[in-house]
C-alpha cells in the first residue's frame, strides 16, 4: 500500500510537469492547427537558459524562471515570423517538415555549442524531500508540480478571463470569423507562440531544478508531450493538463506492476484505447 | 559465344576464389626478413574514432599509443617495461623501429573495415590494432581474418568479440563477463574484511538496451557459480523522465546490495531517487558507463560518495605499482592530462605487439601470430592492475581483470583488488539520513 502511495504521488507530481508542456503545444495547434515537432527542443533550449543563469549568473532555477519563460516566448515569436508565417501559405507537409528541422537544427547546434555533455544544477533553494506520512517526496520535484499548477492556472486565467484571451479562443475556433470580428490574427498567431513557447519554457525552468540537461534531453519528455496532447484532445488545455496526470500516474503504477521497461507502453496503449472510443481525445471536440 | 565468355568468368571467379587465400601476405608484399637482414621500420596500423562524437576518445588512444612507441623506440631503459632495456628498437630485429600509421574509422564499422584493408594491402602493416568500439573492432578484425594478419585489440569489451573462433584475433583487455564476475570476488573479499557485514542477495538495476541486458545477464551468471542470491531485476527504459517505480521494487526487493548499469542521465536519477525515498543499501556496485563519465562526480556532488563502480585503470594504481607512476607522470608531461583506462590500455596494447614481433624475429604474420600465442608479460612490466597477459586459444587474455574504485572524498579510489588498495574499503555505505 506505502508503495502504490508513493508511485501514484510521484507519478502525480510527474503528470503535472508533462501537462504543463504538453499545454504548450496544445495551445498552438489549437489555435493554428500546426503541430510544433521542435516542441521537446524548445523545452531543451529553456533547460539550457536555466543552467546558464545559474551557472554563469548564479541565478537559483526558480528566481531565473520569469526570465526563461519570457526568452522562451520571445524566442517562440522570432521562430513565428522567421519559420512559421513563410510556410503558413504551403502544404501541411512542408509545416510538419518545418518544425521537425527545426529541431533537428536547434538539437544539432545545441550539442555544438553546448557540447553533448550532460549539466546538472547543484543545490538550490529547492533540494532535500520530504515525508507526508510514508510517502517521501522530492522538494524539488514538488516545487516543479506546484510551479506547473500555477503557471497552468495563469494560462487558464490567460485564456478564459481575459480579452486577449478571448481573442486567441475566437482564433482558435474560426479563423475567418475572429478576422470579421476585427480580430487581428496574425497577431493572435505570434500571441500564440509566444505564450505556448512560454509555457514550455516554465516546464523547462521547473525540470531543470531536478533533471540533468543535454541536447538530446527534448526526446524524453517531446514523445510523451505528444501523446499527452493527444489523450487529452488536441487544442484543449484542460484536456493536456488530465491526460497528463493521467499519463504521469498510469506510467508509474504500470512500472510496479510489470517490468518498469515497459511501463510506457502501457501509457501508449491508454492512448489507443482512447483513440479507438473517444478519436477527438478525452476533453476533445469532436 | 556468349557461352564461352561467362565460362571464362565463371574460371576467372573461380581462380580469383582459389587464389586469394593462397596467397599470403608474406609472400606477397611483406618480406620477410632474411637472416641479418631486417626492416629499418616496421609498421603497424592503428584504426581509431579519430573524429566524430569520440574524437576525444581517439585522442586519448593516440596518445596511449604515441607514448609506447616512442618509449619502445628511445630505449628509455629507466623504465621496467617489456624491451626497453634493448638499447632501442625491436633487438632481435636488428633494433628495427616502430611505426604506427593511423587511420580513422569515425566511429563507423563500415569505414573501420575498409581502412583496416586499406592499412593492410597497401601500407603493408604487419600487426593491426583498433578500434575501440566494439562494433567496429567486430568488422576490422574480420578485415584482418581474412588478409591473415594479426589483430591486437587493446581496449573493446564485448564477450562476443573472442566467441568467433577467430585465429588471428588478441585481445588484452578483460571483457564484460570478466568484470561481472569481478563483483562477486570483490564482495567475496569484501565479506573476508567485514565478516557477517556483506549480504549474499544482490538486486540489479539496468537499463534495458544490450548493454545493460548483457550486464544483467552476466550477473546472474556469476550470481549463481559464486552462490549469491539476485532476488530481482529491473529493466528500465533509457529516456524514462522518472524512475520513482524502479526504485520501489528495488526496495521492495529488500535486497541489501545493489548491482547497477547505468548511464550519466539515469544513474544521476536513480541516485536522487534513492536519496529522496530514503533506500538504503549496503554497498552500490556499478558497471562503469554513468558512474565514470568525467561529468558523474560534478554532478551528482555528496550524494555519489560511497558508490563502488568496476574500473580498468585509476591513476592511484601508482601509490601501489610504480612503474603506473613513472609512465602517468610522462604522460602528464607531455599531454598535460592524467593516463585513462582507453589510454593505458592502448599503452599496453603496443607493448604485446612489440614484444611477439621481437621474439618473432621476423615481421612475417605467420610467425607474429606463433609469437602471439606465446605471450607472457609479467604483472609488474605492465600498467594494467592486471596479473599478466598470456593469451588462451580464442584469443583472450586469461590474466585480466578490472579494480573496484569507490568514490571517497570526491575522487575514485582504488579499493580492490586488496593488494592493489590505495585506501581501505568503506563499508557498509552510511544511510542516507545519517550523512
Amino acid at each position: 500500500m506505502e508503495i502504490v502511495a508513493q508511485t501514484v504521488a510521484s507519478g502525480v507530481l510527474l503528470g503535472l510537469i508533462l501537462a504543463l508542456s504538453a499545454a504548450g503545444l496544445t495551445l498552438i495547434w489549437g489555435v493554428m492547427d500546426i503541430v510544433n515537432f521542435a516542441h521537446g527542443d524548445f523545452l531543451m533550449l529553456g533547460m539550457y537558459a536555466s543552467f546558464f543563469a545559474w551557472a554563469v549568473l548564479g541565478l537559483d532555477p526558480l528566481l531565473a524562471l520569469p526570465g526563461v519563460v519570457a526568452a522562451l516566448g520571445l524566442f517562440g515569436v522570432v521562430v513565428y515570423l522567421g519559420v512559421i508565417r513563410p510556410v503558413l501559405r504551403g502544404s501541411v507537409l512542408a509545416q510538419i517538415f518545418a518544425t521537425f528541422g527545426l529541431g533537428i537544427l536547434l538539437r544539432g547546434v545545441a550539442q555544438f555549442v553546448f557540447t553533448a555533455d550532460y549539466r546538472q544544477i547543484g543545490d538550490t533553494m529547492a533540494t532535500g524531500s520530504f515525508a507526508v506520512g510514508p510517502v517521501h517526496l522530492g522538494l524539488p520535484q514538488t516545487i516543479a508540480a506546484l510551479g506547473a499548477l500555477i503557471v497552468s492556472g495563469l494560462l487558464f486565467a490567460l485564456l478564459d478571463r481575459t480579452t486577449v484571451g478571448t481573442a486567441l479562443r475566437a482564433t482558435a475556433e474560426d479563423r475567418r470569423a475572429a478576422e470579421l470580428m476585427g480580430i487581428d490574427t496574425r497577431r493572435m498567431f505570434a500571441l500564440a507562440w509566444a505564450v505556448g513557447a512560454g509555457c514550455v519554457g516554465a516546464a523547462a525552468g521547473l525540470l531543470a531544478i531536478y533533471f540533468p540537461i543535454f541536447p538530446d534531453v527534448g526526446a524524453v519528455f517531446g514523445l510523451l508531450a505528444f501523446v499527452t496532447v493527444a489523450l487529452g484532445g488536441f487544442g484543449s488545455v484542460g484536456g493536456a493538463m488530465l491526460a497528463g496526470v493521467l499519463i504521469g500516474v498510469v506510467t508509474s503504477v504500470a512500472g510496479l506492476i510489470f517490468d518498469p521497461a515497459y511501463k510506457f507502453t502501457v501509457a501508449y496503449l491508454l492512448y489507443l484505447v482512447v483513440l479507438v472510443i473517444r478519436p477527438q481525445g478525452l476533453l476533445g471536440r469532436a | 559465344m556468349r557461352a564461352w565468355l561467362a565460362h571464362l568468368a565463371a574460371v576467372v571467379v573461380i581462380a580469383a576464389a582459389c587464389v586469394q587465400p593462397g596467397a599470403s601476405p608474406a609472400g606477397e608484399g611483406q618480406p620477410t626478413a632474411a637472416a641479418g637482414v631486417f626492416p629499418k621500420e616496421v609498421a603497424i596500423g592503428a584504426v581509431y574514432p579519430l573524429t566524430g562524437a569520440l574524437a576525444p576518445t581517439g585522442v586519448d588512444l593516440k596518445n596511449g599509443i604515441d607514448l609506447a612507441v616512442e618509449l619502445i623506440n628511445s630505449g628509455r631503459s629507466d623504465f621496467d617495461l617489456p624491451l626497453l632495456k634493448d638499447g632501442g628498437g625491436l633487438r632481435n630485429l636488428g633494433g628495427a623501429k616502430l611505426k604506427v600509421i593511423f587511420a580513422d574509422s569515425a566511429g563507423d564499422p563500415a569505414k573501420g573495415q575498409s581502412e583496416t584493408e586499406r592499412l593492410i594491402t597497401s601500407d603493408k602493416v604487419a600487426v593491426m590494432t583498433g578500434a575501440f568500439q566494439s562494433a567496429v573492432t567486430a568488422t576490422a578484425s574480420q578485415a584482418a581474418e581474412r588478409l591473415q594478419v594479426p589483430f591486437v585489440n587493446a581496449e573493446s569489451s564485448s564477450p562476443t568479440l573472442v566467441a568467433r573462433d577467430f585465429k588471428w584475433f588478441f585481445r588484452s583487455t578483460p571483457d564484460d563477463s570478466m568484470f561481472a564476475e569481478n563483483f562477486f570476488q570483490f564482495l567475496d573479499d569484501a565479506a573476508k574484511r567485514f565478516p557477517g557485514q556483506v549480504a549474499k542477495k544482490v538486486v540489479i538495476l539496468h537499463t534495458d538496451d544490450l548493454f545493460g541486458s548483457d550486464v544483467n545477464k552476466f550477473v546472474r551468471q556469476f550470481a549463481e557459480k559464486y552462490t549469491y542470491e539476485v532476488v530481482g531485476s529491473v529493466g528500465y527504459k533509457l529516456t524514462a523522465p522518472d524512475l520513482t517505480s524502479e526504485i520501489q521494487r528495488l526496495k521492495a526487493s529488500a535486497a541489501p546490495i545493489l548491482i547497477e548499469a547505468s548511464y550519466l542521465a539515469d544513474a544521476t536519477l536513480a541516485i536522487r531517487t534513492l536519496k529522496q525515498q530514503d533506500v538504503n543499501f549496503q554497498g552500490v556496485l556499478a558497471m562503469d558507463a554513468g558512474f565514470v563519465d568525467t561529468k558523474f562526480i560534478p554532478n551528482v556532488g555528496k550524494d555519489a560518495e560511497y558508490m563502488l563502480t568496476r574500473e580498468v585503470w585509476a591513476k592511484d594504481l601508482g601509490t601501489r605499482k610504480p612503474i603506473v607512476k613513472q609512465v602517468n607522470d610522462l604522460f602528464r608531461s607531455k599531454y598535460g592530462t592524467d593516463m585513462n583506462g582507453s589510454s593505458a590500455r592502448a599503452f599496453t596494447g603496443i607493448f604485446v605487439i612489440a614484444d611477439a614481433i621481437n621474439r618473432a624475429r621476423s615481421i612475417d604474420p605467420v610467425k607474429i601470430q606463433e609469437a602471439l600465442k606465446q605471450t607472457n608479460i609479467p604483472a609488474p612490466q605492465i600498467v594494467m592492475p592486471w596479473d599478466g597477459i598470456q593469451f588462451d586459444a580464442r584469443g583472450q587474455n586469461t590474466k585480466g581483470r578490472g579494480i573496484m574504485v569507490q568514490i571517497q572524498g570526491g575522487e575514485y579510489v582504488t579499493v580492490w583488488p586488496l593488494e592493489l588498495a590505495s585506501k581501505p574499503l568503506i563499508w557498509p555505505m552510511p544511510e542516507w539520513t545519517k550523512r
